[in-house]
């Protein structure tokens, strides 16, 4: 069991060993989150970049604060206060941050792919923090790992994914995850967001929401993402809502240890109801705080050399 | 072709125990401030077994933790990512007189590791140091307290430390490569 990987560009290529490194390794992480120093040296003098040309602020701060605990030095650079307004490419902006030695360049894009073409043109580690509607590694991991710590295992579990899996990033990285770990994926939502091409994923596609949610020991709510829509593929959210929305009635027709999970943000009363996102159920809030294990988990993984793993005592 | 030369079989390691729980029980009058812990992952079972030899000598329960030295090494981005194990620090180390266990001693980075890696839970009274085998090739001014067997060796060969708790018997065994 041992992680070689230079980059962390998507969940596709892992192998299920990879996988479950990141998760083992983000357990010792999350250890250091709940000691009195939350901080520890691995990645001092090394310079990390968070290249966000996409907004993001929870994903950015997760990543930050993983970064200081473990002790590197971080530039932040955002689209809209950035020479890529100017016309700079990403090659361009990318080879310049390396000119001033980054390391490790976290990229938030829009376009996918763009993570694995910094790869290819520049020599930091490249770690994928959600690439347009392609892959977000880092949170299927953090699902993954809240998933595996609750339930205390993963295979053989039943997981649906509920709501906008068409332009879900999430959804796909999630998928790719849950699968090689030896879950079974079931995804729902409208049939113009959730289309039969997803079954050749490994995964299940259903439009009746109370036969998806019926037997799941995982619910996976997604937000429906307005600014990934080119056209409205549903009449409206309230029609949403009532059609997919988890309320309290669904609830109660589900497993009682069935467990709520969402990537955030919240769309309180569209996919899901105010009381349902804090109830006892709902792992929304864990999810954040296993998010800085995962990332300081990554983080450290990609930083290995290429020399061996067994080390002289 | 690689030849390995027992160094000590089951007793001996039980035998030179024995002793380094005696000499820790003798070095340190108050013993309800002395604290053990294993560094991961071959000074975790160690620990644990003066642990047990400890509270029979001292007649009241020693606390015994783990530490993971990985995130603390300085080798870090010269080698593939360690398999980092559970650190587990069940007492508080303020004014304890911790002693650090390990299988064996050699250049000392690990047990430079071990004591910045402590420091993160608090400031111990004083650390200590325990090892099965010092096989010498220090790099650092760091030496043991208690040594169970002093080991001349050379640079290239392996020192492996066998122990039931991770399968199989307990032995020390010097390997050559060549």
């Amino acid at each position: 069991m041992s992680w070689t990987r230079k980059h962390l560009l998507d969940i596709e290529s892992l192998t299920p060993d990879e996988i479950v490194t990141v998760l083992d390794t983000a357990r010792a992480f999350k250890a250091v989150g709940e000691r009195a120093i939350k901080k520890v040296p691995a990645l001092r003098g090394k310079t990390v970049v968070n290249l966000f040309v996409e907004p993001s602020t929870r994903t950015r701060i997760s990543f930050e604060l993983s970064e200081q605990r473990l002790s590197a030095d971080i530039i932040n650079f955002t689209a809209e206060a950035s020479s890529l307004k100017k016309g700079e490419t990403l090659k361009d902006t990318a080879r310049n941050l390396e000119a001033l030695n980054a390391d490790f360049i976290v990229i938030r894009h829009n376009a996918s792919g763009a993570p694995h073409f910094l790869s290819r043109v520049i020599n930091a580690s490249v770690i994928n923090a959600g690439d347009g509607a392609h892959e977000h590694p880092t949170q299927a991991l953090l699902d993954a790992f809240t998933i595996r710590e609750r339930k205390g295992r993963i295979a053989g579990l039943k997981v649906t994914i509920l709501g906008d899996i068409l332009y879900s990033r999430v959804a796909r990285s999630d998928i790719w995850a849950l699968t090689k770990l030896g879950a079974q994926v079931t995804l729902c939502g409208p049939s113009t967001l959730v289309p039969r091409t997803f079954e050749k994923m490994g995964c299940r596609v259903t439009h009746n929401v109370d036969e998806a949610i019926a037997d799941a020991d995982i619910i996976n709510l997604l937000r429906i993402q307005h600014e990934r829509q080119r056209k409205t593929m549903f009449p409206s959210l309230n029609e949403y809502s009532s059609l997919f929305g988890l309320n309290e009635a669904r609830l109660a027709r589900t497993k009682p240890d069935a467990l709520i999970m969402h990537p955030g943000p919240i769309n309180r009363g569209v996919e899901i109801d105010s009381e349902i996102a804090d109830c006892k159920r709902s792992l929304v809030l864990e999810q954040v705080t296993n998010g800085l294990a995962v990332r300081m988990a990554v983080l450290f993984l990609v930083n290995g050399g290429k020399g061996p793993q067994e080390i002289a005592p | 072709m690689s030849e390995s030369n027992p160094v000590l079989n089951s007793a001996a390691i039980q035998r030179a125990l024995t002793r380094i729980a005696h000499e820790i029980a003798e070095r340190n009058e108050t013993s309800a401030d002395v604290a053990l812990v294993g560094i991961q992952r071959g000074g975790v079972p160690i620990a644990q077994r003066l642990c047990t030899l400890l509270s029979g000598i001292w007649g009241h329960t020693v606390s015994c933790g783990t530490l993971d030295v990985s995130m603390h090494r300085d080798d870090l981005d010269q080698r593939v990512a360690p398999n980092v194990q559970p650190t587990l620090i069940p007492f508080d180390v303020n004014g304890k007189i911790v002693v650090v266990v390990d299988d064996v001693l050699f250049s000392g980075r690990t047990t430079r590791a071990a004591m910045d890696a402590l420091n993160d839970f608090g400031r111990p009274k004083c650390i200590q140091l325990a090892v099965l085998v010092d096989r010498g090739h220090r790099e650092l001014p760091i030496k043991a307290d208690f040594v169970g067997k002093n080991l001349p060796t050379a640079r290239d060969q392996n020192v492996h430390v066998n122990l039931s708790e991770f399968g199989g018997t307990d032995e020390v065994v010097l390997e050559n490569i060549g």
